[in-house]
């Protein structure tokens, strides 16, 4: 399977990447063989193996639903750019 | 738009609710939900997505996920994967939502509705899954930066996605408040819509009735009310029968309901934003759950809404419809079972009709939820226990009905300080009769010349004689018995 430069520009959008004009073509090779790759592995008969979501053979610890964290706003808004208000500051998005 | 246009159309109407789950912490970490806190104080390493942190997830938001499964009859598989929701926006620090794609935790169930007396309709219910709430947005503090404060961020929520199984707002808001109605019964959500606690979202789309295919469907947010819910489909679907009729098409993408408006209006095209590119949390092993953790669950159900009217209906002898609107609500049932419990078995059918005409009527009225009602559930038994024992008639009744109200006590109480109690001596009614067959002889005439209508004008007199404190019953009696 092959990219196009428009997929590659498109992908970096969603992951609000910056790539340069002159790196598009690479990128579109690099990518490309990825998924050449992909293609390759799906060529093998994996009807009788069962998916996999977790390479670790183990399934997930659950916690008791108790309120274990306290109120730590003035260490991490300390280190925040902007707060005002209790409130963490950035530029204005308005849908 | 006249209705002969609007009937060559079909909406199709699919719903996807959030609902809170009404743990005492979040999903992914140790952090408070409760509402209402100062900004951030609720916001821990794991909410802010600080590097190096690790999810672990909530036992009670699983189990909670389970129940609603159990109670909508769903398959529940016995491994459930977290999925990454990739997408940018300031109140989701991490840049992805914790959510599930395939495995959600729920699959396919079904519920009844009844969007009218006596209709009965079965929706599908796709899947339920778990996943994070985002932070909130605030855009008016500032006048050039938007405000994010993450209390909110990492609390439970569970998406309930429906088919696409409705076919007008009416069937919509009927699906709706039985969701809502069950997650109450479940205690796993409170339900309340204005905090956001339970959010709907609405897929509408329209085709024409001779076609089975699937039109373009727009997706309708922001509705914080049923009566919202139902004007938001009902304009969108006009909207959409214009659009088409004048020659354009549906686009799909996100509109938000303007309730003071009354209108939808586009909010962003959903191309882009629908390329959430889910891959599976490498943070979060699957989820095992066993046979016996859904049998468990299973048996600790309480009694459901359905479960409940049936047993109104066959045990107590309450109608369909009282029944239903009984046990709509969890609080209205319970508020019914205390009187019941005090009552007399055979005042099930009066308390019935009490809760649900004056008690619902005066509530509304003042926008009062039956949990703060000034009458109590006892104070209700009372009063249905003198009418029974004929101390009081009906009509007297909706007097000290009105001054409990008022705050002015019991029923008893009422009863003895403003001298309501029913006159049942047929010596003092026979002497008020009298009176009032002297004074009228005109009307004694009519009614011996086979006027049987005069009989009320002469019931009222009585009635207003002994000022509304004799017994209807034997007014009726002994007026008849005189005037032949």
């Amino acid at each position: 399977m092959t990219l196009k430069a428009d997929d590659v520009r498109s992908i970096a959008h969603l992951a609000r990447l910056h790539i340069d004009d002159d790196s598009v073509d690479r990128y579109v090779d690099d990518l490309s063989s990825i998924l050449t790759l992909v293609d390759q592995m799906n060529q093998i008969d994996s009807s009788g193996v069962k998916p996999l979501a977790n390479p670790l053979d183990a399934s997930q610890r659950l916690r008791a639903d108790e309120v274990t964290e306290g109120d730590q706003r003035e260490k991490f808004q300390a280190i925040a750019p902007d707060v005002a208000d209790g409130l963490y500051r950035v530029p204005r998005v308005i849908e | 738009m006249s209705t002969n246009l609007m009937n060559q159309w079909e909406s199709v109407i699919g719903l996807e609710i959030h609902a809170q789950l009404a743990t005492a912490s979040k999903i992914f970490s140790g952090a408070s939900t409760a509402y209402g806190a100062e900004p951030n104080t609720q916001a821990c390493a794991v909410d802010l997505g600080m590097p190096g942190v690790l999810p672990v997830l909530n036992r009670e938001a699983v189990r909670m996920a389970i129940r609603f499964g159990v109670a909508i009859d769903a398959v529940i598989d016995h491994q459930s994967i977290f999925a990454r929701k990739n997408y940018f926006y300031p109140d989701l620090p991490k840049g992805y939502q914790i959510s599930q794609f395939e495995h959600p935790i729920v699959g396919k169930g079904h519920i009844g509705i009844s969007p009218a007396e006596g209709e009965h309709r079965e929706i599908g219910i796709t899947r339920a899954h778990l996943e994070e709430d985002a932070g909130k947005s605030t855009h008016d503090q500032f006048p050039e930066q938007s405000g994010i404060d993450l209390n909110r961020a990492g609390t439970p929520l569970l998406e309930i996605v429906s088919e696409p199984d409705m076919r007008s707002a009416k069937e919509a808001v009927a699906y709706a408040r039985k969701i809502h109605s069950l997650v109450r019964y479940l205690e796993i959500c409170d339900g309340n819509m204005q905090e956001g606690s339970f959010r709907c979202d609405a897929n509408v789309s329209i085709r024409r009735k001779d076609d089975d295919r699937l039109g373009t469907r727009a997706e309708l947010k922001n509705i914080n009310s049923f009566r919202f819910l139902e004007r938001a489909i009902n304009y969108e679907i006009e909207r959409q029968i214009d659009l088409v009729e004048d020659g354009g098409t549906v686009v799909q993408e996100t509109r938000l309901y303007d309730s003071e408006r009354d209108e939808t209006r586009s909010m962003r095209s959903k191309e882009e934003a629908n390329d959430y590119r889910y891959f599976p949390d490498p943070d979060l092993l699957p989820v095992a759950i066993s046979d016996e953790d859904i049998a468990q669950i299973r048996a600790a159900l309480p009694e459901l809404p359905e479960q409940k009217k049936q047993r109104y209906i066959d045990d107590l002898g309450l109608s369909d419809y009282n029944a239903e609107q009984l046990t709509a609500n969890r609080d209205t049932a319970v508020y019914f079972e205390a009187a019941y419990a005090e009552g007399d078995s055979a005042a099930a059918a009066q308390l019935a009709n009490w809760i649900l005409g004056d008690l619902a009527g005066a509530l509304n009225k003042a926008g009062l939820d039956i949990v703060d009602s000034p009458i109590s559930s006892p104070m209700l038994v009372q009063l249905v226990a003198r009418i029974a024992d004929n101390t009081i008639s009906g009509k007297i009744a909706k007097q000290v009905f009105d001054a409990m109200w008022q705050g002015e006590g019991g029923a008893d109480e009422i009863i003895e300080t403003r001298g309501l109690r029913q006159i049942t001596d047929s010596g003092a009614i026979e002497t008020l009769i009298d009176e009032v067959i002297a004074a009228n002889p005109d009307q004694v005439e009519q009614f011996r010349a086979g006027k049987e209508k005069v009989l009320g004008f002469f019931v009222g007199q009585v009635m207003n004689q002994s000022r509304g404190k004799a017994n209807p019953g034997q007014v009726n009696t002994i007026l008849r018995d005189k005037l032949k």
